[in-house]
């Protein structure tokens, strides 16, 4: 066991961990952030996405000691103040079924569109490509950030 | 719980080079470097590696350089994807490795993998792979006993076996500037956008003076240079009837094999396709025509 701190969503917070210990778990089990899910656990699927320093990583892949010092935002930190604008716009065209995929999904773009602000289709859907929706919600997801795009 | 890990071992993160090397003489076998992770958690949950100790390399600040001197670029051991990307350097003056960067699996990914894993990795598949063979890069290994330099098209001995000896590090990967008009493409075949590994991957470099370099990977044990292509090739000028002798040479040069994503067959007759498209688009981008780079191929 060993102490790591870091900044969680804005607030310093420290926890015990092994060092077996992936940050995916910590958030969910020992700090009680659920909103990265666990999908696939091999990185393939983005559903326990988050920021790391401000850029969009896998936490099923990385221990937690690694982020030791560093900076995570999730979901929960993203939409701290309510729902972002982007989100009212997920809710405005249903861009989910189950839901699961959701909050990878929004962690993605935030990064995404920070960097782009003004995409075409063809760059969301290269941006979210990582991300695996398997209810085949992909038209009202792009549907949903092209319109917030137009719209900012 | 998230496919947690249940082998455990050791984690240390060392400072500076003197420690890392101090560590790597201590534990040799025992140790496994750690990146990005991208790779290397997966095999350690699948059980595929058992090391009883992890080195982190993200803490050493030498390791974290792209530098770009005028001849060469230097890339460290723990320089992203994404930072590679970035790099207006690497967009400008090396196309081909930006190109085939943009093809590692996605953004979220790209942030954390690392050139430097992607060789040590030394799948099959690697999409750093015929970049920087077509380059001619060179391995800059590190261990107590001081430097050495590899050739990458020496470093690479069979799926997951490179030269790299048990007490040595990679401190990063050279790689010369052409100075020379050049056009490159790298052509990757996947079942999807995203995430997906090679299926078949082919790396062309065209320089003025009708030198061709065409590397791949994905089609034999370790990516490679496609030596007797680049012998027909070379000195001429690309037509169609040069590019169907080439097709029909590119197969005697690969050896792939029927796997979980595609058959020993369609790898072939994807090769030939992707070579005759890869060397049109390098020409015509040579020319400062073609597809921009980034785009798919394919």
């Amino acid at each position: 066991m060993r102490k790591i701190s870091f900044i969680l969503n804005g607030e310093k917070r420290s926890v015990y961990v092994e060092p077996n210990d992936l940050l995916l778990d910590v958030l969910r089990d020992k700090l009680g952030d659920k909103t990265p899910k666990y999908g696939c656990g091999r990185g393939d699927c983005g559903t326990c996405t988050v920021l790391l320093n401000g850029k969009s990583v896998r936490s099923c892949l990385i221990l937690a000691v690694e982020v030791d010092g560093q900076e995570i935002t999730t979901l929960e930190g993203i939409s701290k103040g309510g729902l972002t604008e982007l989100q009212k716009y997920f809710l405005k065209h249903n861009s989910f079924q189950c839901g699961f995929c959701a909050p990878g999904m929004i962690v993605t773009l935030e990064e995404f569109l920070k960097k782009n602000p003004k995409p075409d289709e063809e760059e969301v859907k290269e941006a979210i490509s990582g991300n695996l929706c398997r209810c085949t919600g992909y038209v009202p997801i792009i549907r949903a950030v092209m319109d917030y795009v137009k719209n900012k | 719980m998230s496919g947690v890990i249940s082998h455990e071992f050791e984690y240390l993160k060392p400072k500076n080079l003197d420690e890392l090397v101090d560590f790597l003489t201590q534990y040799k076998t025992k140790a496994k470097i750690l990146s990005g992770g991208t790779d290397l958690i997966v095999r350690i949950k699948d059980g595929f590696e058992s090391p009883e100790v992890l080195i982190d390399i993200k803490g050493i600040g030498e390791l974290k350089e792209l530098k770009f001197n005028g001849n060469s670029l230097f890339i460290g051991a723990s320089v992203t994807f994404n930072e590679l990307i970035d790099s207006e350097v690497v967009r400008e003056r090396y196309p081909l490795l930006w190109e085939a960067s943009k093809s590692v699996a996605s953004t979220a990914i790209r942030n954390r993998a690392t050139l430097v894993g992607n060789i040590c990795s030394a799948v099959p598949s690697l999409d750093s792979g015929p970049a920087l063979l077509d380059y001619e890069a060179e391995v800059i290994l590190k261990s107590r006993n001081g430097e050495r330099k590899v050739n990458i098209n020496e470093f690479f001995l069979g799926p997951r076996k490179t030269v790299l000896k048990e007490d040595e590090f990679v401190y990063g990967v050279l790689i010369p500037f052409i100075n020379r008009k050049n056009g490159s493409a790298y052509v990757k075949l996947g079942r999807y956008n995203g995430e997906d590994l090679a299926q078949v991957g082919i790396g062309i470099l065209v320089v003025e003076g009708k030198e061709y370099r065409v590397a791949h990977c994905a089609v034999g044990p370790v990516a490679a240079r496609a030596r007797k292509v680049e012998q027909l090739l070379n000195g001429k000028d690309l037509n169609d009837s040069l590019i169907e002798e080439a097709k029909k040479l590119i197969v005697e040069e690969i050896s792939p094999i029927t796997d979980i994503r595609a058959t020993k067959e369609y790898r072939i007759h994807m090769a030939k396709i992707m070579l005759e498209r890869g060397l049109k688009a390098a020409v015509d981008r040579l020319n400062g025509k073609g597809p921009k780079y980034g785009e798919r191929l394919i």
